[in-house]
Order: C-alpha cells, then sequence, then structure tokens
C-alpha cells in the first residue's frame, strides 16, 4: 500500500506521548518566586513559551515550569523538558539540552542521549527521544528546541530568545 | 481527488484548460497530486511566463538604458514594453507613473523614505488599518521613530470588514496619508477603498494601496480608485520574483527625491551637483530587475487572454464552495466572513495548531499556509496567535477544496 509510509511518518510525529503532552500540559504555569525567567520566540509561525525556574543557591532547579502558545511539538517539549528537570542541576539542564538538541536534528540517537547523561534521566530520555520524529519533518525541528533554548536564556539570565539566532 | 467534481467541467471557464498552463500543478508532493492553496503567499507561474524567462536570457538579454548595441536596444525595449503593458493593465494615465521595484515590500518602503521623510512632519497622522501586512505597518513605524509622526489604526469588524466610519473615526485634519491593504492577505477582506479615497481626500491626505492582493483578485483601475499610491509584487500575479511595481500619481514622484542613488537615476552628475532623472528612472537606480519585468509583462499578457470575469466568477464559486465545506466539518472555525470577500479563506481548528495542521495536510500534497501570515497585530486582535489559511488561484478546482476538507479530516484523525 502506497500510502502507508507517509501515515508512519506522521504517527511517528504525532505519537501519543506528544499528543497527551501537547493537550495536556505538565507544568503549565508560572514558577511561584522565579528566579528567572525568559521567552522564547520563534518568528516565522509566532509561537512564544515562557519559562521561569527557581533556582536554588547550590544551583539546582528547585521548579521549572511554563506557558504560552505553540504547536503540539513545541509544548510537549516544553512539558517534557519540565518533567525532565525539575529537581536537577543547572549543570544537567545543559547536558540534556544538548542531548534533546542532537536527538532532535538526529545528529545521535536514543541511546547515545543516554549515555550523554546521567544514569536517573533515562526514563526521560525515552520520552524525550519520542520529540526526534521531527528529524523527518526538518521545518518543524524548531518547534522541538524552542522551549530549550527559552530554558538556556533563562538559566543564562537573559530575557528573550529566538529560533533565528 | 482525480475525479473531477461536476462544477469543475462544463462550466464557461475551463480550468482544466488553464491548470495545462501551470507545469508544477502535474506534480506529486510525498506522493499524492499537488494541491496548491498558498497562492496568496505566491502563486504558480504559466508556462508562458517560464518560457519568456527563459527567451530573454537564453536570445535577448543585455543591460538596458546604456549599451549602443542591438541586444541593449531590444532588452530595453522588451523592459520599457513590459512598463506599458502594467500601465494598461491598471489604467494608470501615463508610463512615468510606473515605477518597477523588486516587490511591493520596496514599494512601500520607497513611499515611506522619500514621499514620507520629505512631507511628513511630528504630530503629522498616518493611517492604517488593524489588517496589514507587516510590510504596510514597519516601514510607517520606521518613518514615526524619524519623524515623530503618529500611527493611527482604523479597526476591524468581528467577520473580517471595516466599515467606512471606522475610517471617519481616524481620519482627520491631522492625516497626512491613508495607507491600507485593497484586500486583507489574512481575512480576504475587500475594503472600501473609493470611500476611503474620498474621506482621505476631503482631509487632504494622499491615500496608499497594498495591492498585493486586491491586484489578483479585482480589477484595478488606478483613476477609478482614487489612490495616489498603488503597490504590488508581480509574483503574485502569477509573475516572477524579484519584481514589485510603485504607481504613483506624477506630480507626487516628480516632488519626491530619489529612493536610491546610483546608476539610470540621474540626470547629470558632477561632484558639485547631481541632478536627477525624471521618474520612473529617478527611483530606478542601479540595474534593475530586466528580465523580471519583462516576465511580468508576459504573466499580464497571460491573465488578458482569459476572460478575468469568469476568472473572478471561478474564484468566487471556490470560496463559496471552500466556506461551505470548511464549516461543516467538526471543530473548524472561519476566520474572515466579510460580504463581497476574495478568495482567501482562514480558519482554525479546534485541538489543533496550525502548524500541525499544515504538517499533516502537506503529507497529503496540500500546501496551505500556517502562521501569523506576517500579520501579527491583527492575530492579536482575533486572540489566536495563528490560522490555516487557503487560498484559491484561477488554477484551483472544486476538487482540489474536496482534497483540502479530506486531508484536515485525516489531521483530526492523527492529532485529536
Amino acid at each position: 500500500m502506497k500510502a502507508a509510509p507517509l501515515t508512519d511518518d506522521l504517527r511517528t510525529l504525532y505519537q501519543e506521548v506528544i499528543l497527551d503532552h501537547g493537550k495536556q500540559p505538565r507544568n503549565f504555569r508560572v514558577v511561584e518566586h522565579h528566579t528567572c525567567k525568559a521567552q522564547g520566540n520563534n518568528p516565522m509561525c509566532g509561537d512564544r513559551i515562557t519559562v521561569t525556574a527557581r533556582v536554588s543557591a547550590r544551583g539546582v532547579l528547585d521548579d521549572l515550569a511554563f506557558e504560552g502558545k505553540g504547536c503540539a511539538i513545541c509544548i510537549a517539549s516544553a512539558s517534557m523538558m519540565s518533567e525532565a528537570l525539575t529537581g536537577q542541576s543547572t549543570a544537567t539542564a545543559h547536558k540534556l539540552f544538548e542531548a534533546v538538541h542532537d536527538l532532535c536534528t538526529g545528529k545521535i540517537d536514543t541511546d547515545q542521549a543516554k549515555a550523554a547523561v546521567t544514569p536517573d534521566l533515562s526514563d526521560n530520555i525515552d520520552k524525550l527521544a519520542s520529540l526526534s520524529g521531527v528529524r523527518q519533518f526538518p521545518v518543524r525541528v524548531k518547534c522541538a528546541t524552542l522551549p530549550w533554548h527559552a530554558l538556556l536564556s533563562c538559566l543564562d539570565g537573559k530575557t528573550q530568545t529566538t529560533t533565528e539566532k | 481527488m482525480n475525479k473531477m467534481t461536476k462544477s469543475d467541467k462544463g462550466a464557461a471557464y475551463d480550468v482544466m484548460k488553464v491548470r495545462a498552463d501551470f507545469p508544477i500543478l502535474a506534480r506529486e508532493v510525498h506522493g499524492k497530486p499537488l494541491v496548491y492553496l498558498d497562492s496568496a503567499a505566491s502563486a504558480q507561474k504559466p508556462q508562458q511566463v517560464i518560457d519568456a524567462i527563459s527567451r530573454a536570457y537564453g536570445h535577448e538579454y543585455a543591460n538596458v538604458h546604456r549599451g549602443a548595441y542591438y541586444l541593449s536596444e531590444t532588452a530595453t525595449a522588451a523592459y520599457e514594453a513590459a512598463r506599458e503593458k502594467v500601465r494598461r493593465f491598471i489604467n494608470a494615465p501615463s508610463l512615468k507613473e510606473v515605477v518597477f521595484t523588486k516587490g511591493a515590500t520596496e514599494a512601500i518602503n520607497l513611499v515611506a523614505a522619500t514621499w514620507g521623510r520629505t512631507f511628513v512632519k511630528a504630530g503629522d497622522e498616518i493611517v492604517i488599518t488593524s489588517v496589514e501586512h507587516h510590510s504596510n505597518i514597519v516601514p510607517w513605524q520606521l518613518l514615526r521613530d524619524a519623524t515623530g509622526c503618529v500611527l493611527r489604526i482604523a479597526a476591524v469588524a468581528r467577520d473580517g470588514s471595516i466599515d467606512i466610519e471606522e475610517f471617519a473615526k481616524v481620519i482627520g485634519p491631522k492625516t497626512k496619508l491613508v495607507a491600507v491593504a485593497h484586500v486583507s492577505n489574512v481575512l480576504g477582506t475587500v475594503l472600501p477603498v473609493r470611500e476611503i479615497a474620498a474621506l482621505s481626500h476631503e482631509a487632504g491626505a494622499k491615500l496608499l494601496l497594498d495591492g498585493c492582493q486586491g491586484i489578483v483578485h479585482e480589477y484595478v483601475d488606478v483613476q477609478d480608485l482614487d489612490c495616489d499610491f498603488y503597490a504590488f509584487s508581480g509574483h503574485k500575479l502569477y509573475g516572477p520574483t524579484g519584481i514589485g511595481v510603485l504607481w504613483a500619481r506624477e506630480a507626487l514622484l516628480e516632488a519626491m527625491p530619489p529612493y536610491q542613488g546610483g546608476g539610470d537615476m540621474i540626470d547629470s552628475v558632477t561632484f558639485a551637483k547631481t541632478t536627477w532623472a525624471p521618474p520612473p528612472a529617478k527611483f530606478e537606480a542601479g540595474t534593475p530587475p530586466i528580465v523580471q519585468a519583462i516576465g511580468l509583462g508576459v504573466a499580464i499578457d497571460y491573465l488578458n487572454t482569459l476572460d478575468r470575469a469568469a476568472v473572478a466568477a471561478h474564484e468566487s464559486a471556490l470560496l463559496r464552495y471552500a466556506m461551505t465545506s470548511l464549516a461543516q466539518v467538526p471543530g473548524i472555525r472561519l476566520i474572515g466572513t466579510a460580504p463581497g470577500k476574495a478568495a482567501v479563506q482562514s480558519f482554525v481548528m479546534e485541538g489543533a495548531h496550525p502548524h500541525d495542521l499544515a504538517t499533516v495536510l502537506d503529507r497529503s500534497g496540500v500546501c496551505v499556509r500556517a502562521g501569523h501570515h506576517c500579520a501579527q497585530p491583527l492575530m492579536e486582535i482575533l486572540g489566536v496567535t495563528a490560522t490555516t489559511r487557503a487560498s484559491f488561484a484561477l488554477y484551483n478546482t472544486m476538487a482540489e477544496v474536496d482534497a483540502l476538507i479530506a486531508a484536515l479530516r485525516k489531521a483530526q484523525e492523527v492529532l485529536l
């Protein structure tokens, strides 16, 4: 059947875990007493994600949340990001950013992503690997990485970022 | 999809014959027949235009307005013939009033940078509307920042129409310029431009029309519209990219300083003083988009071979069918339902972001625009960050509307 692979592509992109997080995002709120805040813009589509975090003196993300408007991929990515990194160090956040970025662009596979982060994030990598469906849809990679860019800006003390950097 | 709907054949307007002129429409995307519903962003090109470009580069190419040799004369004649085709197409009184630019954006920026910087002072007002494309907002913001003038906004109603009363509220004695879309690129609304012209002129203001969508869907007679500037791009009119037109009244062009300095726009140059060539050359510094202009001329020739009233009727029928069909898909809300609108339809689907929708539609071969359509202020007013937009052109069919609807239902399966 000729049409089947097409649907598979779409099914890989819009798998259950993405649709679930896209429709019912976790940590969709503003962190109370946040220590940093940054907005990520995708000027191409107008999507906007605001990330807020409360970072402890020891450099731990005690709370991480986001708000905004975006497509299913973008919202799911932000939701899974907030789940994965709450309670983690900012150093881990940077490492996971790299891993997710490389997963989405097809540079590394799930096992390599797991090797790049601490073992306790293994389950999160399994979930986040669902974002790698975007590699078949190059224009959508930015949708997946936008929240992560906003997070890095937030942790670096910047207030704005865009996907067009 | 290949099954033709009744209304695609037998009508006075033979859409299948027209389609045969557009080679790209025969291709497949992701293994599906291409259903191109994004002509408001850029239209596809007929073979006649493609051939003309190839012929110009292959046989008749040289720089214009310079060489005293045969090829340059031929290229110059072809370039100037294109200007005459444009003049006739918009019924401009004089060839001097037709300035070639690299696009509509440049045409509007040209007016802001020359006429605006010369004649607009601090406290003067420029009226735009809330449906404008960024290209008819940002140039005026730049002018505002440079001069201290004030931007005033005529508000759009919920259905996407803009009542003339809204213009009456914001046009006044301080108004220097009214700069509005002829037809909205997001909503398809046809603005009441003749009434706007009357109000503008009563107030002593000039009227600029952004005609990017207008010239595609309406007859444009700049004298009848009674505007002062009319800007449009070639690529939305089935012509090449890199070419646009600014039409302006001759007296205005005479009074405006040049836009850019360079070759082709001078009368004489000494280090002490340079005098300008008369319009339109004054505004066409440097080597112009020669072949693009020739291509635009051939696109106009092509349109002139069609019965444009029949084209308009065909596009209206497509729009009506699309609006009815879309309204029957659960969860779809139409954005822009003003009476008499052009064949552009925005919509949102509950629970599905336009980008996700466009990705799924693409896999069915259906090309639509998803996003803010370079009209972010309008999106904010509409309370959405983005919409999905299907725009219909002279080569689209009822069967393609059916394909859009089928793809939308499939998207609901995937996304909801």
